[in-house]
């Protein structure tokens, strides 16, 4: 049996970049096309990983393991949960709409773009698959290089600035991080991520490592008050960063968390995670009231990606309490599924929201929302599609944007009614700012003549947001497929936060 | 014998196959394609609800309650969707699919000329595909799904005519206010889930005994009773679904509709959701008196307080939006003595004879050709003699006049409440007393000044007759003037008017005995015996006719006498009194016309205010504090390095080189820390 899968899921689409990049400029037909065929096949590969992958099993499995750099004991290690696979596999369908959403919209060296994209989708595909410490963090640095060029190349007026905005602040997070695992190194011997789970750490220990490591993780999320690179490198970047930033890249802050924070310092977490639950509020409530007032498009929905992330973590650390408070294992299960599949759908439904501003740019360019108003009445599908994710944005049952926030807000309740309470707020905040934006963008009657010109969606950005809505609606309105292939991982997560170092 | 689960699903898939044929394929489908696969799907489901109705009655069937799939399954938590069929959702099921049947029919003549004519259809067979999944659903998750969706298809249906300032901000508003109830309603489910264990509702209810005693820790010393944190939970849900005082702010705007999803959502069918899902809670509610008693006082408020506000409107569809809060108010103050069944047996009658009004209004507005004030009607009866009939026995039955639908519906509520003990009741009395003579004051106004007395329109004949477009003088028409003289509208109009007609004068006299005071809704409804007021009213009951009869001699119908002399008086004999009333009676005309300025208040607080709010944390919190006090530093920094940078680089290859360079430092100084141990013993210095 072939067992070297999750390098194949790596190094296709960063290998497959060389001859895309070798196509030229002046070919751009060809790298187009080569860089299609490479996401198609990554694709392939990550469905092959679904079927291999044994969900009820439990575990890390498929894994590859081989020496690095002997010295250190640094190995090239690989192994996936179910969390890992889902997603992986989420990388990779974003990985294709983004190939295809850029396809004549990016007409300066497009070659670079799609190389840049694929290497992109490697490197984020490395860190969900990585179980060596130093491995993890060389693919954590490795993937703001992509995403620094995509930005700087591509971006906007103000990319300078954005560029190194987003790279200083992530940099410095991830300083802490590389200190914290030096640390353990030093005492542990090895990079081996299921070693420093299991190693011994007084409380003084775990209390140090847990905020270099929430440092480094937080600001990727990003959570108050570590978020403000966000918006900014949102705005600067082209559409396809924007995807893939908001789909992909900041699911790998709160993947850190879960296997860094949680298997490393499960006791400074448990002790902090009043900390983490009161920021994750902060993220819901105050962050809503800032994305209501935001006049540019993008920067509203990056700061509703920083609300829906709080969820994320919010529903971590719930199981935190509940486990360590409570012992109820069956409710902090619920609330860590719930962060897995907010994950995951935030993924779709952010990549989705991002790809329709793209969408609007690519017609007016422009992303203030008082520049538009009345689009319907040009673009009637596209409205379809807007306020389909707007809804999901705000969590309507029925798309994948409810099923995570509902597990996180249950689980929440039963550990603290105002935790729920505060939680729950979104339902109101999420849906003022995403349907207020929608009432300016899209309803109305035309007031401004060049949206009078807009054309209808073409059978490419149809394709795009057509797999982004049946993905969100799939989860929606079915997420047990989802929630079994995550299970096992979740419940043996959850029982690691049991377990006391001290 | 049970209930066949294709039977029920086709019920529940059959509105939503035309949905989306209509919605998607409506361009090659055409509008007569589309309004037909719409229509059968909602009849088949009509037939079906029928069917399934006679079964359960007749039939012999049982309660049917399994689930179809599995939504998740975590540890020993099971969401599923599922279907619970008893009687009382039988009795939903037919309602809405009649309502909605009829409603279907209706708009294929009055959406006649409308671009959007596909759309309409594609979202009103959504909405009856929603409601559906709300009232069959065996379990809260799937009662959410429904209750947001009927909220979403609302929401679409309120901007239908989205190029209408006012239509996309009653729109908006709904959608946040009905927010503001569902996120009571989520803590309300959170809260079943965290005291029972289960989303399952049949589990659920045979746990909710074990909910006495509990409580749930609010701060430290401050418990509250558990059932009375859920039922208040719950009910704050239904406060914002029904409209009921403080978040009714939202349904008259909802009126800026297409007026026959003013009689489908807004009157019949989404807006009682709060009260069936009340009903269907029984077993919970009846544990909680407090929570009850919370429902009553604001069941009663709404039912006066707004019904008062209809009295001074002049818009025909929004004297019957105000009946419409002022009629779930009284459902509601039904919920909060325990009459349960008298709250889902006035839900009924009043979907009838409320879809019937809406839509006689709708026949009105046509025959105008789109001019909703009564300033400018008056005399339409021989214009249109269907529409008048049918409208004034859907007014009787709202007035509840003996042998109406209505009255054995509100009658029993009235007296219900006469009975109950419960803290309020006294408040709630006066308030549904006094609602019935406000009743008759706004419904006899609205038919006086619509059908009777002069006409207050002109008809500008020499308008060219060569065209026959109604809408020619959409938006820049002058009040009153007429391009054609109204006529009856057409028969898909009328024929759902003698449709609703029919029910609404006779479904009370038929089914009042068993439906209120026998058992038939049995185990679907529960009610301790202590609280059972119906039953204690029941044993009064000697027939429908004797009941009718009775109710002649009654306060509330010489209120409504009452009322209608004042109306007859005032609209037909002195026409000029009604002025004179309004500036005696200037203050209260002026408190009634502001609305109590409750939606001013809200304006100003809750969306100025919001964007306020949000305005200065952005502002203060990230632009200020975060990123001009905690990253100040690095921020100047970025921009002498930018600058630097600028300086130095002669192509985009920088980014490559200024990445790389950080990363060897970065990789090197990891080296070289590590290889000192300096960094571990310095950051923790064991």
């Amino acid at each position: 049996m072939f067992n070297h899968l999750l390098s194949l899921l790596i190094w296709l689409p960063v290998a497959g970049a060389i001859p895309v990049l070798l196509a030229g400029s002046a070919r751009p037909n060809t790298a187009r096309w080569l860089a299609l065929i490479v996401a198609v096949l990554t694709l392939a590969a990550s469905l092959l990983l679904l079927v291999q992958y044994h969900p009820d099993a439990g575990g890390m499995q498929l894994s590859e393991s081989y020496l690095w750099i002997a010295s250190w004991g640094v190995h090239y290690s690989l192994a996936v949960d179910g969390i890992s696979v889902a997603l992986i596999v989420m990388t990779t369908f974003v990985g294709i709409l983004v190939i295809v959403g850029a396809w004549e919209v990016i007409q300066d060296r497009p070659h670079q773009y799609m190389a840049a994209m694929l290497m992109l989708e490697g490197l984020l595909i490395g860190v969900f698959c990585a179980t060596d410490a130093l491995l993890f963090y060389a693919l954590f640095e490795a993937i703001l290089i992509p995403m620094f060029i995509l930005i700087g190349i591509w971006g906007g007026p103000r990319r300078v600035y954005a560029t190194l905005k987003f790279f200083i602040y992530t940099f410095f997070g991830s300083v802490f991080m590389l200190i914290a695992l030096l640390y353990l190194y030093q005492k542990a011997g090895t990079f081996d991520m299921a070693t420093l789970a299991a190693l011994p750490l007084t409380m003084k220990e775990q209390t140090w490592i847990f905020f270099a490591f929430l440092i480094a993780f937080a600001i990727k999320v990003p959570m108050v008050p570590v978020h403000t690179w966000l918006p900014d490198a949102h705005v600067e970047a082209p559409t396809g960063g924007s995807v893939v930033l908001a789909a992909v890249m900041l699911k790998v802050g709160t993947y850190g968390m879960l296997r860094f924070i949680l298997p490393i310092t499960p006791d400074a977490g448990a002790h902090f995670a009043w900390l983490v639950i009161g920021l994750s509020l902060v993220a819901v409530v105050y962050i809503g009231y800032v994305a209501l007032v935001q006049e540019d498009m993008k920067k509203l929905v990056a700061y509703s990606s920083v609300a829906h992330m709080g969820f994320v973590t919010l529903g971590i650390f719930i199981a935190f309490m509940l486990v360590r408070e409570q012992g109820n294992t069956d409710m902090a299960q619920l609330g860590m599924q719930g962060a897995m599949v907010q994950m995951i759908s935030h993924g779709f439904v952010s990549g989705a929201m991002f790809t329709c501003i793209g969408v609007l740019y690519d017609r007016l360019h422009s992303r203030q929302i008082k520049d538009y108003g009345g689009v319907i009445n040009v673009m009637p599908w596209f409205g379809f599609f807007y306020v389909l994710f707007a809804m999901a944005n705000s969590g309507l049952p029925g798309t994948s944007g409810f099923v995570g926030e509902f597990m996180v807000i249950m689980a929440s309740f039963s550990a603290n009614p105002w935790i729920a309470l505060f939680a729950a707020f979104t339902l109101i905040i999420g849906a003022a700012y995403t349907l207020w934006l929608v009432k300016r963008v899209l309803w109305g009657d035309i007031t401004n003549p060049h949206v009078a010109d807009m054309k209808e969606i073409n059978g490419r950005e149809t394709f795009v947001l057509v797999a982004f809505a049946a993905a969100v609606l799939a989860l929606g309105i079915w997420p047990q497929p989802l929630v079994h292939l995550m299970n096992t991982s979740v419940s043996q997560l959850v029982q690691q936060l049991a377990i006391h170092k001290i | 014998m049970e209930l066949s689960t294709s039977v029920l699903l086709t019920i529940a898939l059959a509105p939503l196959l035309g949905c989306l044929l209509a919605g998607f394929l409506g361009r090659f489908l055409g509008r007569a394609g589309s309004h037909s696969v719409t229509i059968l799907g909602v009849a088949i489901s009509c037939a079906l609800s029928f069917y399934v109705l006679y079964q359960l009655m007749l039939g012999g069937a049982t309660t049917y309650n399994q689930n179809i799939y599995t939504w998740f399954q975590i540890g020993p938590l099971n969401a599923s969707v599922g279907f619970l069929v008893d009687r009382l959702t039988a009795m939903m099921l037919v309602v809405v699919s009649f309502v909605s049947l009829l409603v279907h029919l209706y708009t294929v003549g009055y959406m006649h000329d409308d671009p959007g004519y596909e759309r309409f259809f594609s979202y009103i067979s959504l909405f009856t595909f929603s409601m559906f999944m709300l009232v069959m659903s065996n379990n809260f998750v799937q009662l959410f799904f429904g209750w947001e969706a009927v909220g979403l298809v609302s929401y679409l249906l309120i901007g239908f005519w989205y190029k209408k300032p006012s239509a996309i901000f009653a729109n908006l508003k709904a959608f946040l206010v009905n927010r503001v109830g569902d996120f009571g309603f989520l803590l309300g489910i959170a809260a079943v889930l965290y005291f029972l264990h289960t989303l399952d509702y049949a589990t659920a209810f045979d746990a909710a005994p074990g909910l006495v005693g509990k409580t749930l820790q609010i701060t430290a010393g401050t418990h509250w009773d558990a059932a009375t944190v859920i039922c208040i939970c719950l009910f704050i849900g239904a406060m914002g679904k029904s409209a009921q005082v403080p978040l009714h702010v939202w349904l008259p705007d909802s009126m800026e509709g297409p007026t026959p999803i003013s009689a489908l959502i807004h009157a019949a069918t989404m807006v009682t959701a709060g009260i069936f899902m009340v009903a269907r809670m029984s077993p919970l509610f009846e544990l909680s008196q407090s929570a009850l008693s919370f429902v009553l006082v604001i069941g009663a408020t709404t039912a006066l307080f707004t019904g008062m506000i209809g009295i001074v409107q002049n818009d025909i569809k929004r004297v019957i939006a105000y009946s419409t809060l002022s009629q779930l108010g009284y459902m509601t103050v039904a919920l909060g003595v325990s009459a349960y069944s008298g709250a889902v047996y006035h839900l009924m009658t009043h979907a009838f004879f409320k879809a019937l009004l809406f839509l006689g209004a709708g026949s009105v507005i046509i025959a105008m050709h789109h001019e909703q004030d009564m300033r400018y009607m008056g005399g339409l009866r021989k214009y249109m003699p269907i529409t008048w009939i049918t409208m004034w026995i859907g007014s009787l039955a709202l007035c509840g006049v003996p042998f109406f639908s209505g009255f054995y519906s509100k009658d029993a509520i009235i007296e219900a409440v006469g009975l109950s003990h419960r803290w309020g009741a006294h408040y709630a009395y006066f308030c549904v007393m006094a609602g019935a003579l406000v009743t008759g004051l706004y419904t006899f106004r609205q038919m006086y000044l619509t059908f009777h007395g002069e006409e207050r329109f002109t008809v500008r004949e020499n308008h060219g007759h060569g065209h026959h477009d109604d809408h020619d003088d959409h938006g820049h028409h002058q009040p009153g003037v007429l391009a054609h003289a109204p006529k009856e509208s057409p028969w898909v109009v009328t024929v759902p008017l003698v449709l609703l007609a029919i029910p609404s004068l006779l479904i009370g006299f038929f089914t009042v005995g068993p439906m209120l005071f026998g058992d038939w809704f049995g185990k679907a409804i529960h009610v301790n015996e202590a609280n059972n007021v119906l039953a204690e009213l029941g044993q009064e009951f000697h027939g429908s006719l004797a009941m009718a009869l009775k109710g002649f001699t009654q306060l509330p119908f010489l209120l409504v006498l009452a009322a209608f002399a004042i109306n007859t008086y005032i609209y037909l004999f002195n026409p000029a009194m009604a002025g004179k009333i309004k500036s005696a009676l200037k203050p209260l005309w002026t408190v009634l016309d502001r609305k109590y300025w409750v939606d001013d208040v809200y304006f100003a607080v809750f969306a100025r205010g919001g964007v306020m709010l949000g305005r200065g944390f952005w502002k203060m919190g990230d632009t200020a504090v975060i990123d001009g006090a905690m990253v100040n530093g690095s921020v100047s920094m970025i921009h002498r390095i930018a600058a630097t940078l600028r300086r130095l680089q002669s192509g985009y290859l920088y980014h490559y080189a200024f990445a790389m360079i950080l990363g060897l430092i970065l990789l090197l100084g990891g080296y070289w820390l590590m290889g000192s141990g300096f960094v571990g013993s310095t950051l923790v210095g064991q």
